[in-house]
This record gives structure tokens, C-alpha cells and sequence, in this order.
């Protein structure tokens, strides 16, 4: 497209047409502050935060939704302009819950960046009436606290435009417009699928998620625990953010590092269950597809996504796949397996796992999650709890040591590091479905069909004379599309991978929140997915069916893939729930 | 005039709101009764019609052909009238509007003071057809415009005819119509268009589009489909306040109608043109008179402002190229047509052509809606048509463009009225409310009742109108009750600027005008609040006190047996007096005191 | 200002809920039908309860939320049910200027309830209004579709006991 010339601070700057002002500043290296403005998600121009002057506007204009139209003069640093921002920043401040020493964002809150960068001087100045909320409690993940939200409405726009579910939106109306359920319901009784794709996007510390530090440290330090801690592939990719790395830098050394000072007796790895997951779910798509089962079968790992099936696709819980996840799998096999090779009362082991992922919490609580007839996984915090955990035990994370995970729970191929990303797993269980069918090794293990961010992505193979066809879709809303049309019949696949948030786990709900002005410029999700591809390219087994420790766990316990006892303890079911 | 079509006598009753609420159905009923115990029904034709404006004298009736003007009229004055006057010709002259009584005759309703100075040109029909017949308004030259573009005119020269009389939005901030049509008319017959009528009238005190809707509903149904055909769109909404039924029911009549009669709906007079309208409810949000507003809730969502650009007229309701006019704006379309742009901009001032209904209310006479060109000054229309202030008050400000308008004070009683000149002196056209203030009008009050309003019906999607409007109400909050600082006036002006510039749409930027232009031209009674602690026109309860006047106390305990509070002390056949401490201000011992002794300050 | 789930009393009848469901059938594949569905089903029920929401919800595949996002954003949404008479008092303007402020306080206090509020006999409803186009009459105020005009706190008791 044309380039269009405009005027920045009397700079000429030249930008692709179609470009808003706050765009084409950006190309000048001027910084504008926004605050509601999510690009592509959250395009609405409601906080005025970025107001600038245009030759000629009536009044301030908001540069993230202003388009540039050849010779616009544009100033983004008048006093004008900085008074006004800074003015309606206080007006925010006016209504906003400002405890920040105690507030779980408190350094990480971009409300708090944006009074640094404006010059607030007093936060009190505009001082009135306030409006007061209770704190929302109810939903298994996260908490919600209204006194803290400034109405950027992120959280609804991507509950709504980008996860499909939109449980939350903007109630009520003038100063009394409130963010919240349907007739004021809590978030648990809504049918929230626990994705936190709201958490992620949340400028401030309204939307948080239940903090399980506490509950780590007290057991470890209870001597008659064995605390075993996993980590999803995800949290490598991303932990490093927390303590100043760029993104996509990969710290999965120092992450084990980490682990095993804080004191977990062993530090094992969710990559492990991944291959394992891999191993029973491709050997289940061989089984429907050979033996007339439901099709397309739909991979089960992302647990944000099955509550979401429950829920608003209550008819095609049949279509997916029976398999735990891979952080219960791991929880499974650690209180059966570890536990009876270690000679543990699988009572005295707590497993923790370290998720990229809000639903977690909610998974560890399902029903027939429990192997051992203990809870399979006991905690399971997010990458964000783990930097503060890091942090609250006194760990100087960047001068740790790179370290390894313990056996034989630590062991994985590449295969299993790239379930981290949208098309990973989907990858992983080609990779050893091909083989399995064919019994040939493949020449080249990169599905790159299946790779990328793209929302909805389709392949085709073929494959010992049978025709495959895979779909992979990230994002709830991507979901819902496609499944609509599977069940119109008018697209068919014998196998679909859908991960519940959009780029896939990398860009969990659970991950370190990234200022939106840095994500409206950068594409998180592909930097900390190249990490994961980056891993399984330095692997030297990439394929899940040759991970040693997982032959051996099948040698020595669970006998086949698909066996009576990886059925009694790899699988799980699957209830019909309602929309509210 | 109409003829009569056969009868002796036409009786003609508002039916507008105003006539409807003091009690005009019970007069078309008694009038139909009594007609016909008199035999009377195929020589009187009974009328009910849209608003005549003079609501402050309703119910309204007047006979044809003697125009004779019944004002106030009272059920029990019908037998009388009909045995008298229309049975027997003898007009009952008591009962007349009394400037229309000459010394041996009827004078011309047009020679009223009400009237004389009026040109009615979106209210022509107001007040002279039956609303629910289309063939009254067909009778008036009506859908001849229609017919006239679509059968003589291209769309190009529909969209000229209208830039060149000089037509402007009446909905607000007057933006040239014809410019609006002109931007949304490409790239005719290749994309879904639409045309919108905003009827969702929220100013509090005007009502002119809604007597426009109940007395002439198929000039806006003409209109829009004229616009349909200059822009190319086939679809048109009508976004009406659910809070006029009265307008709905007549529009609902008038679509159907107009269906029937081939003026909607596919193939319009034959030309292929196809053109068709839905009305739509509003539900009770003042904000959504903003265009991008009103287009989302069509849309079926809250009814928040979008930010512009894109403006409407490329990109609006439904994402397609939408035009967006008001009623008193369309109403204006088919005489343009018939009539030529010249005459049209022939009335008016040089930027501001053409006429502009203004719905006249609060401390004046002659309440009611006058249609005056553009450029009368404001002492015309309070004391020439408005007959000026009752009780021999004195004007002290008069207030237009509703909570997005400011205050004229007296000093500006001679400035010619039209867009520019009110912008100028802080205010603005707004739809057209003018509600007239006396002396004992409290400025800051009246402020702090529009800033009410607004924080009431802010949407709170952006930041300034959400938190700004309620702290600015705070603040006039505090000065009323006589609890705020300089510093904080100082705060309520950075509060009014910082919304002008800052806010999204011209809800939040307009908001602070009523208190701009008080703090303007009323400062004095600002600072009188803050740092005397008084109330100067007597309103702020807070700010006053009730005393008693010793000499006129005759120590009856009147005042103390009634006050709720016990702040009255004295003994019997002594002087009382109020304890200030205790005193809740309510005003009872003051009206109970039957000798005038107490009064307030 | 909430009504949470089971707060409000519900007694939908099969043939209000039947009505309803006609008339999304009728509206549902329109643009922008939820506001003329959610009228429809006030004019059926009275009130939009979480019992009929949930049903528009259901049947058009709107997010309950957004519904009640709606329905709280517009004044004449209720989410209670209304009196069987109800009063609105016109604080437009004009009324004010002329004392409707007066007429609703008085109102308040003798029914007992605040603004938006029914008595808890079900008997009348109490409603501040925008200015209903009747400025002429100021101070005015309806009870049902009676529009009473140029009022004065005095006349209130005797109009009240008008209605039964």
C-alpha cells in the first residue's frame, strides 16, 4: 500500500496508509502512551489517554484508533497534550483503589508505569466519591477486584472477541459502569471457562489469580512431604520476562536451578508427560480411525479449551480424546509409578506443577483426576507465581547456574517441547503416528503445515495409503468457527489440536503479562514459540515413541499404549455442562 | 387552507402531547357525542391534529371557515359550543383565545402575537392536517418532492439542490446536510447504504421533533426516501424515543400507509427506485442522540459512542455508509425540493439559512413550539411571541441547547440568533430548547441540575465524561451547599476544559457548557455561594436561613408547633426566634405563619 | 441496582414464554435484533428477569452478559418487576424550575419507597423521568399513560386515591 506524509513534532514522517497516528509515531521512534488501546482486540479509544493535537481537530484527538491522512500535523508533546493526559490519568486515579504496596501487580501494573511516565504528582487531586466493590471470590482461578479497574474493558474484549465466551462485559452505565457477569454473578458461577486471557491483558490488579505460593513453601517445609515439582514447556519460554530477559529468551536451566533451590525435593518436567500423552493419544487416533470410533478426535490437553467444550459444545465431548492432560498424566504416573518405585505413600507426595495456564487450577479439581485415589497434581500455579516465588525465597534469578531435571520424570524429546505452541502437539502426534502406521522413519520431522500463529491452520497428508486430514486451532473464538463448521459438515478432519488460548500455551493465561505497549508492536507469541521450536531442533530424539524413560515406564508398568492400566490412569471423562 | 370537501364546518383539535395531557381526547369525545345528538355528523368534520404550538393554552380546537380560535377548552364548554356555534353559527366569543377577539370579528390566528412573527415551514403542517391520513398530506403537496426528484432530478442534483439552500443539521451542532449527502453518495448501486432519522429527542424541554412526528409524519418518511434516492441507499431507520407513543403510533401509521400508497417499498412511482423504512425504539439513553451512538444501538448493542474517524458517512451503522439527519431537518427536504434552494436560503442570516423550530418553556407566558427564521433575536421570541415573563419578574437568562448549551443573560437579549452567533456567546442551538429564567433562577443550580443530568446519562466509556462529570457535579455540589473553596472553582473550570478537549463524543465535550457560560456571564453568584455563603436568587437550601421578624411576630407558637424539629423558641404573645443549629430548613413554620413573619435570606 | 439470580420473584407463564419465543423466531435473523427482542419480551413479561434473559440468550446465541450489559445500560429496561400503577415524575427542565423536585420528594416519602423502587404491595411504582414533552403543563407527572398537569404537592393524595 501507498505511504502517507505527515507531520510529527514537526518531523516528516512517512507511513503506510491505513496507519493510525499512534502507528506511524511509532515508526518515528515517538512513544505514546496508551492504556485501553489492545490493537486488533480492544480498538475503541475510551481511556484518552493517548490524546495528541492535530492541526486543524476540533479537540484532542486518540491517536490509537486515528487514521493519518496525507500532510496531518500531529504534536504529541505539547503541554497541552501532556497536561491532558496527565489530567485524565488523575481522573482514573480519582476511582481507582490505590493500595500499591500490596497489590500483586505493584511494579508490574502499567496504571502505576503510566502516573511515573505522566508525572503524577498528586494522585489524590481529583479525589471524590468512589465507587466501592466486593472482591469476587468465586471462580477456582482467579479473583476479581472491581475497585481496581480503571474500565479499560481489555478484559472484556477478549473474553468476547477473541475467546468467544464473553462472560464478562461493562454493566451498567456512566460512573457507575461496572465490569462484570450477567445479573451480577460471580465469575464461577458463569460458565467461565478459566482460560485467563482476561488476567493477561489486565493493565492493573483487578484481575489476578489465586496466589498458591504460600501453600508451596508450607510443603516444603513439612518434612514428612516429598514435593515433586513439573513444569509445562511454556514456562521456559517465558519465565525469563519476569526478571528482565527479552522475550523469548530460554531459561530452562536456570529455571531447574531455581526449582531445586527453592526446595522442591525433585525437579521434574511436564515434557516428560507430554510424550507419554502423545504415546496414548496417538495410539487412540489410530484406534478411531482404524475401529470406526468418533471422528475427528480433538486432543485434550489445553483445559481451558474442554471446559469450553462442556459447555458450549456439549455434543462433542465424544470427540475428545479420552487422554488427561499432560500435567495430570504427570500427576498420575508420579503417585502410582514414581511413588511405588520410590516406595512414597502416594498420600505423603504433593505435586506441583508450574503452568502457563489458569485453567490448571481448575483441572486439578475435575473429577476422575485422581490415579492413585489422591488428587493427581495437589498445586498448580502459573509462571507468574513462580517468578514470585523465585523472588520471595531470595533467589537472584540471572546469576543461577544452568541446570538439568532429575530422573527419571525429567526426561523428554523434542516432540514434547513444542506442545508449548499452537500445532505442537498436533506436530508431536504426527511425527509418531506416521511412524507407527508406516513403520518407516520420516525424513523430515517438521510438520511446518501445523506451524505458525495463525488461528485456524489445515493440512493434509497421506499417509500408508490413508488420507489424513488435521485442523489446529488456538483462541476460543478460532474454536468455535471451526467446530461450527465441522458440525455443518462443511469441512471434514480426521484429527483436530485446539489449545484454548490463541498462539497456544506460550501466550497462556498464566504467563508474565507483557505491557500493551509492547505487545501492540511485537508478536509475543511466535518470539517464545520460536524458543520451544528452537529446543526441538537442538534435541537429538525428537519423537515421543523414543524417549527412553517413556519406554521404560511402559516396559515396566503400563504395558501397552491404550493397556487396561493406562486406560485406569491415563484417562479421564468428560460432563455436559450449560451456558450461563 | 384545506377546502372543506362537503362540510359546513371543520373542527380542528390538537392531538399533539401537550393538548393530549390536558385533557384534548375527552374533548374529541364529547364533541363527536354532542355533534351527533344534534345530527350534526355529515355536515361537521371533526379533525384531530399534530401540535399548533401554543401548548401553554390547550386543549386547542378551532372552527373553520371562521377560524375561530377556543383556547383552555374544558369539557363542559362543548354542548355549548356545538348548539351554539356550529349548529347555529354564533360564535361564543367568551370562550376564545382573547387576542383573537376584535371588536366586531375573529382576528387571524396569524395576527397573534404568538404567531406574527412566525414562519412555519416544518411545522406547516403542524396543526392543519390529520396526522393519520395520508391524504391530507398528500392534499398539502405532499411526496410531490418525491416524485419530483425521481422523475426530474439525479441523485447529483438532489444532493446541489440541497448544499445550495444553505440547509443545516437542526439537531445540534448544524453541519451542513448536503455535505453530509454529498460524503456518503459514492459508489451508488455497488454497496448497502442506509438512511437514519434520529427522533430520539433527549434534550429536557424540547419537543419540536416530536410534534413534527405526531402532526406531520410522511414529510420525514418523504424526506428520507428523497435521501435514499440522492445517496443510493434502500433502507431507512427511524431511531424513535420509546417515550413517544403518541409519535410511534402515528409513524407506525404512516409507514403502513405510505406502503400502500406506493411511496414506500419497491418500485416508487414507477422509476424502479426502491426505498423502505423500519422504525426503531430507543430505550431510554440520552446519549444515543450521538450519531455513532444511535447507530450501535441499532446495532442491538449499549449505546456508546464509536470514536470518528470513520465517520458515518463511510463507515456506520451495520459498517456501511450511513446519513444521519434529525427530524426538523428532514422536515425542511420536500419544501426545498418544490420550492427551490434560493427561497430556502432566501430566510435566515448568512450562515444560518432557513427557519428553526424552538420548543419555548420554563418563566414565560406563552409556552409552546414558534418556528422563527433564523436571526431573530432572543427579545422577540421571550417577549413578543413568549408575551414575556409572568408576575412581573425580571428576565435574567435564557437557556438553549439543553445540557449541552449554555446561559444567555439579558445582555445578549439582542443578538440575532443562529448557530454561529449562539456558539459564539457560549452556547448553542442544540435541537432547540429555550427555557426562559427569571430572577429567581439560581445559576449555579441550574448548572448543577444539567451537570445532574449529564453524569445521569454519561454511557462512562471514556474517561473525562465517566470521572469528570460526577467530580464536576461534586464540586457544584459543594459550592450549593456553601462547603467549597476558590481552589475548588479553579478545579471546576481545569474540569470544564479538560472534558471540552479530552472527551469522545460531544456528550462529554458539551457537558461542561452550562457551567462555562453560568461561570461566565454569572460568576458573581459563583463567588457569592463560596465565599459569602449565599445563595443570591434565594434557591440553595443550605445557603439560607429562615428568621423572624420581630415586629411582625405576634407570638402565636404557631411556628414552633409546626416546625418538625423543634428549632423555634418563645413563649406565648413573645417574640420567637429560630435556632439556626436546629433548623432543617423545610419551610413549614414560614407557610403556616399567618402574619408574614418569617422569611428567608 | 442487582437482581441477582432467584432475588426476583418469576411466576412466567407457558403462554408469555410462548409469545416470547414466537417473536424471536419472528425478529432473531434481523440486523441488530436484540433490542427490539428484549422490548417485545417487556412488554410481555413487565421486567426482564435472568429467567427471560437466559431464554433470549439461549435462543439467539447472544452471551447472557451482553444482554444484561444492555439491559442496564437503558433506563426503561426494568430488571424489577413494576407496580401495577406506575408513577413517573417529569424532572425535565421545565418541570423542575416549576417544583416537580417537590412533587417527587413528596412522592418518596409517602409511599415509602426511592425511585425505581415498588411498594411492597405491588400497588404503585416510583420512577424520575426526562422531560415527557409537556412543558406547557409544568410540573407534570403520569401515572400509567394519565398525564397530570401544573400540579402542586397538594393535589398528590387526591390523585393517588384515584387508583386502586
Amino acid at each position: 500500500m501507498a505511504n502517507i506524509n505527515v507531520k510529527i513534532n514537526g518531523r516528516d514522517v512517512s507511513a503506510p496508509a491505513g496507519s493510525t497516528i499512534l502507528e506511524a509515531a511509532h515508526l518515528a521512534g515517538i512513544k505514546i502512551p496508551t492504556l485501553c488501546f489492545l490493537k486488533e482486540i480492544n480498538e475503541i479509544g475510551a481511556c484518552r489517554i493517548c490524546v495528541v493535537e492535530v492541526k486543524g481537530a476540533r479537540t484532542l484527538v486518540a491517536s490509537c484508533v486515528h487514521p493519518i491522512s496525507e500532510g496531518m500535523e500531529i504534536w504529541t508533546n505539547t503541554p497541552k497534550v501532556l497536561a491532558s493526559r496527565r489530567r485524565t490519568l488523575e481522573l482514573i486515579l480519582s476511582n481507582h483503589d490505590r493500595k500499591c504496596l500490596s497489590c500483586v501487580r505493584s511494579g508490574k501494573c502499567e496504571l502505576q508505569q503510566l502516573s511515573h511516565e505522566l508525572g503524577v504528582v498528586d494522585e489524590g487531586y481529583f479525589d471524590g466519591v468512589k465507587n466501592e466493590y466486593e472482591l469476587d471470590y468465586s471462580a477456582v482461578h482467579m479473583i476479581r477486584d472491581n475497585n481496581k479497574c480503571i474500565l479499560c474493558r481489555r478484559c472484556s474484549a477478549v473474553c468476547d472477541k477473541v475467546q468467544g465466551v464473553g462472560v464478562i462485559g461493562a454493566n451498567h452505565r456512566g460512573f457507575s459502569t461496572s465490569i462484570g457477569s450477567a445479573f451480577e454473578m460471580g465469575l464461577g458461577e458463569t460458565s467461565c471457562v478459566s482460560c485467563g486471557q482476561c488476567i493477561a491483558v489486565c493493565p492493573t490488579g483487578a484481575l489476578t489469580e489465586k496466589d498458591y505460593t504460600d501453600a508451596i513453601l508450607e510443603a516444603i517445609a513439612d518434612p514428612a512431604k516429598h514435593v515433586v515439582v513439573q513444569t509445562a514447556p511454556a514456562v521456559r519460554a517465558a519465565l525469563g520476562e519476569e526478571f528482565g530477559y527479552p522475550i523469548g529468551t530460554d531459561v530452562e536451566g536456570k529455571m531447574a536451578a531455581a526449582l531445586r533451590r527453592i526446595g522442591f525435593d525433585k525437579v521434574f518436567d511436564t515434557n516428560f508427560s507430554a510424550d507419554l500423552t502423545i504415546m496414548e493419544e496417538a495410539h487412540e487416533f489410530l484406534d478411531r480411525v482404524q475401529n470406526g470410533g468418533v471422528l475427528p478426535l480433538i486432543t485434550s490437553c489445553s483445559p481451558g479449551w474442554i471446559k469450553y467444550c462442556e459447555h458450549y459444545f456439549p455434543d462433542m465431548t465424544e470427540n475428545l480424546s479420552s487422554c488427561k492432560s499432560p500435567q495430570q498424566m504427570f500427576g498420575a504416573v508420579t503417585k502410582t509409578y514414581y511413588a511405588e518405585k520410590m516406595g512414597l505413600d502416594p498420600k505423603d507426595i504433593v505435586c506441583v506443577s508450574v503452568m502457563p495456564c489458569t485453567a490448571k487450577k481448575f483441572e486439578i479439581g475435575r473429577d476422575n483426576q485422581n490415579a492413585a485415589g489422591v488428587p493427581d497434581v495437589d498445586i498448580a500455579i502459573t509462571t507468574r507465581e513462580l517468578a514470585r516465588l523465585i523472588k520471595r525465597v531470595g533467589l537472584d534469578f540471572r546469576y543461577l547456574p544452568e541446570e538439568g531435571f532429575d530422573d527419571p520424570l525429567g526426561e523428554s524429546t523434542g516432540a514434547a517441547v513444542i506442545f508449548g505452541a499452537t500445532g505442537g502437539v498436533m506436530e508431536a502426534a504426527l511425527r509418531t503416528a506416521v511412524e507407527t502406521l508406516t513403520g518407516e522413519e520420516l525424513a523430515s520431522l517438521d510438520f511446518t503445515e501445523v506451524r505458525g500463529t495463525a488461528g485456524i491452520k489445515e493440512a493434509a497428508y497421506s499417509v500408508a495409503g490413508l488420507d489424513v486430514k488435521v485442523a489446529v486451532a488456538s483462541g476460543l473464538k478460532n474454536a468455535k468457527e471451526l467446530l461450527e463448521k465441522v458440525k455443518s459438515g462443511e469441512v471434514e478432519y480426521h484429527f483436530i489440536e485446539i489449545m484454548g488460548c490463541p498462539g497456544g500455551c506460550v501466550n497462556g493465561g498464566g504467563q508474565p503479562q507483557v505491557p500493551a505497549d509492547v505487545r501492540n508492536f511485537v508478536d509475543v507469541r511466535a518470539l517464545r514459540a520460536k524458543v520451544l521450536y528452537d529446543n526441538d531442533a537442538r534435541q537429538k530424539v525428537r519423537k515421543s515413541h523414543e524417549n527412553p524413560s517413556v519406554k521404560r515406564l511402559y516396559e515396566e508398568y503400563l504395558g501397552q499404549p491404550g493397556s487396561h492400566k493406562a486406560h485406569e490412569l491415563l484417562h479421564t471423562t468428560y460432563v455436559k455442562r450449560t451456558i450461563n | 387552507m384545506k377546502t372543506l370537501d362537503g362540510y359546513r364546518k371543520r373542527v380542528l383539535v390538537c392531538g399533539g402531547t401537550g393538548c393530549t395531557s390536558s385533557g384534548s381526547k375527552k374533548i374529541i369525545e364529547a364533541l363527536e357525542k354532542e355533534v351527533q345528538k344534534h345530527g350534526l355528523e355529515k355536515e361537521i368534520e371533526i379533525v384531530k391534529t399534530g401540535c399548533f404550538g401554543l401548548c401553554a393554552l390547550g386543549p386547542i380546537m378551532i372552527v373553520y371557515p371562521e377560524g375561530a380560535f377556543y383556547s383552555m377548552v374544558k369539557e363542559e364548554n362543548i354542548p355549548e359550543i356545538v348548539s351554539e356555534h356550529l349548529a347555529n353559527g354564533r360564535v361564543v366569543t367568551r370562550l376564545l383565545y382573547e387576542e383573537t377577539v376584535g371588536e366586531d370579528k375573529i382576528l387571524p390566528l396569524q395576527e397573534t402575537q404568538f404567531y406574527k412573527k412566525q414562519s412555519r415551514i416544518a411545522l406547516r403542517n403542524c396543526g392543519v392536517i390529520a396526522p393519520e391520513n395520508i391524504e391530507e398530506y398528500i392534499g398539502t403537496q405532499g411526496y410531490e418532492a418525491l416524485r419530483k426528484v425521481l422523475t426530474e432530478m439525479t441523485p447529483d442534483d438532489v444532493i446541489q439542490t440541497i448544499l445550495d439552500s444553505g440547509l443545516r443539521g437542526r439537531g445540534g451542532a448544524g453541519f451542513p446536510t448536503g455535505l453530509k449527502w454529498k460524503f456518503a453518495s459514492g459508489n451508488r448501486g455497488n454497496v448497502q447504504k442506509y438512511v437514519c432519522c434520529n427522533a430520539d429527542e433527549g434534550d429536557p424541554g424540547a419537543f419540536m421533533d416530536r410534534s413534527i412526528l405526531e402532526g406531520d409524519p410522511h414529510v420525514v418518511l418523504e424526506a428520507m426516501a428523497i435521501a435514499g434516492y440522492a445517496i443510493g441507499a434502500s433502507q431507512g431507520y427511524i431511531y424513535v424515543r420509546a417515550e413517544y407513543p403518541i409519535a410511534i403510533e402515528r409513524l407506525e401509521i404512516a409507514i403502513k400507509q405510505a406502503r400502500e400508497y406506493g411511496m414506500l417499498g419497491k418500485d416508487i412511482f414507477g422509476t424502479g427506485f426502491d426505498f423502505d423504512i423500519d422504525l426503531r425504539l430507543g430505550a431510554g439513553a440520552f446519549v444515543c442522540g450521538e450519531e455513532t451512538a444511535l447507530m450501535t444501538s441499532i446495532e442491538g448493542n449499549r449505546g456508546e459512542p464509536r470514536p470518528r474517524p470513520p465517520f458515518p458517512a463511510v463507515k456506520g451503522l451495520f459498517e456501511s455508509p450511513t446519513i444521519l439527519n434529525n427530524v426538523e431537518t428532514w422536515a425542511n427536504i420536500p419544501l426545498i425540493i418544490l420550492n427551490g434552494p434560493e427561497w430556502f436560503a432566501g430566510m435566515g442570516t448568512e450562515k444560518s439559512k432557513g427557519t428553526k423550530v424552538f420548543a419555548l418553556g420554563g418563566k414565560i407566558h406563552n409556552t409552546g413550539l414558534v418556528e422563527v427564521p433564523m436571526g431573530t433575536t432572543l427579545r422577540e421570541i421571550v417577549e413578543e411571541i413568549g408575551g414575556g415573563i409572568p408576575n412581573g419578574k425580571k428576565f435574567k437568562a435564557a437557556q438553549t441547547g439543553g445540557p449541552s448549551g449554555g446561559c444567555i443573560p439579558a445582555e445578549h437579549f439582542d443578538v440575532p440568533i443562529d448557530y454561529d452567533n449562539l456558539m459564539a456567546i457560549g452556547s448553542m442551538m442544540g435541537s432547540g430548547g429555550l427555557i426562559v429564567m427569571d430572577e429567581s433562577t439560581c445559576m449555579v443550580d441550574i448548572a448543577k441540575f444539567f451537570l445532574e443530568f449529564t453524569v445521569d446519562e454519561s454511557c462512562g466509556k471514556c474517561t473525562p465524561c465517566r470521572v469528570g462529570t460526577r467530580r464536576m457535579l461534586e464540586i457544584l455540589d459543594k459550592i450549593t451547599k456553601g462547603q467549597a473553596t476558590m481552589e475548588d472553582l479553579d478545579k471546576l473550570e481545569e474540569l470544564c476544559y479538560h472534558l471540552k478537549e479530552n472527551s469522545l463524543c460531544a456528550l462529554g465535550q458539551t457537558a461542561p457548557n452550562p457551567i462555562i457560560s453560568t461561570l461566565r456571564y454569572f460568576k458573581d453568584e459563583y463567588i457569592a455561594h463560596i465565599v459569602d455563603k449565599k445563595c443570591p436568587a434565594g434557591v440553595c437550601k443550605d445557603l439560607l436561613q429562615y428568621k423572624i421578624n420581630a415586629d411582625k411576630c405576634k407570638g402565636c407558637t404557631l411556628c414552633a408547633r409546626t416546625c418538625p424539629n423543634g428549632a423555634i423558641i418563645g413563649s406565648v404573645k413573645e417574640v420567637h426566634m429560630i435556632d439556626q443549629s436546629k433548623c432543617v430548613k423545610c419551610g413549614a413554620c414560614m407557610e403556616k405563619c399567618r402574619f408574614g413573619a418569617i422569611y428567608k435570606e | 441496582m442487582c437482581s441477582k439470580k432467584g432475588s426476583v420473584p418469576f411466576n412466567g407463564t407457558k403462554e408469555q414464554e410462548e409469545a416470547l419465543l414466537k417473536v424471536i423466531a419472528e425478529l432473531k435473523s434481523e440486523k441488530g435484533a436484540l433490542m427490539p427482542i428484549m422490548q417485545k419480551a417487556q412488554d410481555i413479561y413487565g421486567y426482564l428477569p435472568i429467567e427471560v434473559q437466559t431464554i433470549i440468550s439461549n435462543e439467539t446465541g447472544i452471551p447472557l452478559e451482553k444482554i444484561y450489559g444492555v439491559a442496564t445500560f437503558y433506563a426503561q429496561f426494568n430488571l424489577n418487576p413494576k407496580g401495577r400503577h406506575r408513577i413517573s415524575v417529569c424532572l425535565g427542565t421545565a418541570c423542575y424550575v416549576k417544583g416537580s423536585g417537590d412533587i417527587y420528594n413528596y412522592l418518596m416519602e409517602k409511599l415509602g419507597i426511592v425511585g425505581g423502587e415498588c411498594t411492597p404491595d405491588g400497588k404503585f411504582s416510583l420512577d424520575a423521568c426526562r422531560c415527557v414533552g409537556a412543558c406547557g403543563l409544568a410540573p407534570v407527572m403520569m401515572v400509567n399513560d394519565d398525564v397530570y398537569g401544573r400540579l402542586t404537592v397538594d393535589d398528590i393524595d387526591g390523585i393517588l386515591a384515584k387508583y386502586e
